[in-house]
C-alpha cells in the first residue's frame, strides 16, 4: 500500500528532476530555435540558453535560481486513503533543503519568508480523481518573471474572435522583454474569470507539439504563434526571430453575455513534471522523459 | 568582440563601454534587488549607513540559491531577475550610491537610461535563467548583508572571475538596445496584427 512517506519521496524526487530538466518538447524547440537564429545578439542568448541546460543537467543543478512557487495537479484513485496532501506539502519541505530550491514563498503581505517554501494555502494543490489504480502528481515550478506578465480580459461577446487575438497580442507586446522570451504562452478562453486563467495554465501542461485535439482551436493556436514571432522582441528582448517557442489553448463553454480569456506566461524555461506511484508505491517519472 | 573588466569601475570606464559590446566581470559583485533597493533608500533618508558600498560598484538584479557547505556559502545557481521592477526606484538608488554597472535582464526604463547617463553607469544585459552559467562565473561568496531579508533579497557579495558574457545593453552615453529593439517591434507589429486579420 502507498504510504505518505512513499508520496513524500515521490514528490522531492519530482521536484529535483523537473527543476534540473527540461520536457523534451520545450528543450527540441530550445535548440531548433537556436539552429535558426542567425543575429548575433540574440543567437548569443540562445547559446547562454542551450549551454546552460546541458551544465544544469550535467551537474543536477536547478537550471534556473528561481525555482518558481509549486502549483500541483493530483488525480487519485477513488479509494485513495493515503494524506497526498501532507505527502506533497512535506516533499516540497524537504525538496526545499536537499535540492536545493530557493525558498520563495512569503506571507503576501508582510513578505515574511518562512524559508521552506511552506504556508498558507501553499504549496497550492488542484485535485481530480480516476478510474485508475495509480496517484499522479504533476508540478508546475512556476517562475515570477513570466507569471507577473500574466492577464486576465473580460471580453464582451461582440468583441469575439478578433477581440481574443487583439488581447493575446497585447499582452505578448506589453510584457516585452521581462518574463525572459522565447516564451511559451497558455491561453485560456471561455469559462469564467477564475476557469480562464486556470485553463491558461494548464495549456503550459500540454506538449508545445500537440496541438490542440480541435483542428479550429490548433489552427488559431498556429496563427497567434506565428503572427507573435513576426514581432521582434526576439531571445530576453534583445530582437530575433524566436519571441515565443509555443502557444497552446484550452477553451471551456462559458455564459452567453460573457468572454472571459486569460493568458499565462511561460518562460523559456518552462519547467513542468509528472510522476505516477503505483499501488505498490513504486514512483516512475513520466514528465521529464527518461527517468 | 570581448573583454573583461575589472570592478569598482570609474566613471571613465563605464562611459568608454560600448552599445552591444560583449563583456566579463573579475572581481566583487553586489547582489540587490526589490528590498535592497527599499532598505537602502530608507537607510539613507534616516542617516543610517548601508553595509556595502556601491560607489563605482555592480550591482546584479539577483536572488540566487546559496547553499551553505561547513561554513562558507556557495551559489549554487544565480541568475538575474526582471530589472524592470526596479524602475521606479533605480533613477535615485543611482544617484545616491553611484553604481557604476547594473547587472540584469530585459532592461530598464527612460528615467532609468536617463540617471545613468547622467551619472556614468551601464546597464549589462545577462541571459535570463541561465543561472547555472552565470554561477560558473562566481568564484566565491565573501559574505552575506541583510540576510534578514531572506535568501533572494539579501545582498550577497559575489568574488567573480570572467562573469559572463554580459551585452553592454544600455550604455552611459543614453543609447539602448532595448530602444532600438523597440523601434523595431513598432515597425513590425502592423505586419503581425494584418496576419490576425486586426486593423
Amino acid at each position: 500500500m502507498v504510504t505518505e512517506g512513499d508520496v513524500q519521496n515521490a514528490v522531492v524526487e519530482l521536484l529535483r528532476k523537473t527543476v534540473v530538466r527540461l520536457p523534451k518538447d520545450v528543450e527540441a524547440a530550445i535548440r531548433k530555435a537556436y539552429a535558426e537564429e542567425k543575429d548575433e545578439v540574440p543567437k548569443m542568448q540562445l547559446k547562454a540558453i542551450v549551454d546552460n541546460i546541458d551544465m544544469a543537467a550535467k551537474s543536477i543543478t536547478p537550471m534556473c535560481q528561481d525555482t518558481g512557487v509549486t502549483i500541483f495537479y493530483a488525480t487519485l484513485p477513488r479509494d485513495c486513503k493515503v494524506d497526498v496532501a501532507k505527502g506533497i506539502t512535506e516533499g516540497v519541505r524537504r525538496a526545499t533543503r536537499e535540492v536545493p530550491l530557493r525558498p520563495n514563498a512569503v506571507h503576501p503581505i508582510t513578505r515574511k519568508n518562512p524559508g521552506d517554501n511552506v504556508g498558507e494555502k501553499h504549496p497550492y494543490i488542484n485535485w481530480k480523481l480516476h478510474d485508475k489504480d495509480y496517484i499522479e502528481i504533476t508540478v508546475m515550478t512556476k517562475g515570477a518573471g513570466s507569471e507577473n506578465m500574466s492577464q486576465l480580459a473580460m471580453l464582451t461577446p461582440t468583441q469575439g474572435l478578433k477581440g481574443i487575438k487583439e488581447f493575446v497580442l497585447n499582452v505578448v507586446l506589453k510584457a516585452g522583454s521581462n518574463p525572459c522570451p522565447p516564451t511559451i504562452l497558455g491561453v485560456g478562453i471561455g469559462g469564467s474569470s477564475d476557469i480562464a486563467m486556470k485553463l491558461a495554465k494548464e495549456a503550459l501542461l500540454r506538449p508545445i507539439d500537440q496541438p490542440h485535439r480541435d483542428p479550429e482551436i490548433a489552427k488559431l493556436e498556429k496563427e497567434l504563434l506565428e503572427a507573435i514571432n513576426m514581432l521582434g522582441i526576439g531571445p530576453m528582448g534583445l530582437g530575433g526571430k524566436t519571441t515565443s517557442l509555443g502557444l497552446n489553448i484550452e477553451y471551456a463553454y462559458c455564459h452567453t453575455a460573457s468572454l472571459p480569456v486569460g493568458v499565462n506566461i511561460q518562460c523559456w524555461a518552462g519547467r513542468h513534471g509528472t510522476v505516477r506511484i503505483a499501488p505498490d508505491g513504486k514512483a516512475t517519472m513520466v514528465v521529464p522523459e527518461g527517468g | 568582440m570581448e573583454k573583461t573588466i575589472r570592478t569598482p569601475l570609474s566613471e571613465a570606464d563605464a562611459r568608454a563601454l560600448k552599445l552591444g559590446e560583449t563583456v566579463y566581470i573579475d572581481g566583487i559583485v553586489y547582489t540587490g534587488r526589490d528590498e535592497v533597493h527599499l532598505h537602502a533608500l530608507d537607510y539613507l533618508e534616516k542617516g543610517k549607513k548601508v553595509p556595502v558600498d556601491f560607489n563605482g560598484a555592480a550591482l546584479f538584479h539577483c536572488g540566487p540559491i546559496m547553499k551553505k557547505v561547513g561554513d562558507k556559502w556557495q551559489a549554487v545557481a544565480a541568475g538575474p531577475t526582471t530589472s524592470s521592477r526596479m524602475n521606479s526606484l533605480e533613477p535615485k538608488f543611482i544617484e545616491k550610491f553611484r553604481p557604476a554597472a547594473i547587472i540584469g535582464k530585459g532592461g530598464m526604463s527612460q528615467p532609468t537610461v536617463d540617471a545613468m547617463k547622467k551619472f556614468g553607469c551601464v546597464y549589462l544585459a545577462i541571459t535570463g535563467g541561465a543561472a547555472v552559467l552565470a554561477a560558473k562565473g562566481i568564484k566565491s561568496v565573501e559574505g552575506v548583508e541583510w540576510f534578514e531579508l531572506g535568501m533572494p533579497e539579501a545582498i550577497w557579495i559575489l568574488n567573480t572571475q570572467h562573469f559572463g558574457p554580459l551585452t553592454v545593453a544600455i550604455d552611459a552615453n543614453g543609447g539602448s538596445l532595448y530602444t532600438q529593439v523597440n523601434a523595431k517591434i513598432k515597425e513590425n507589429e502592423p505586419k503581425a496584427r494584418a496576419k490576425l486579420g486586426l486593423a
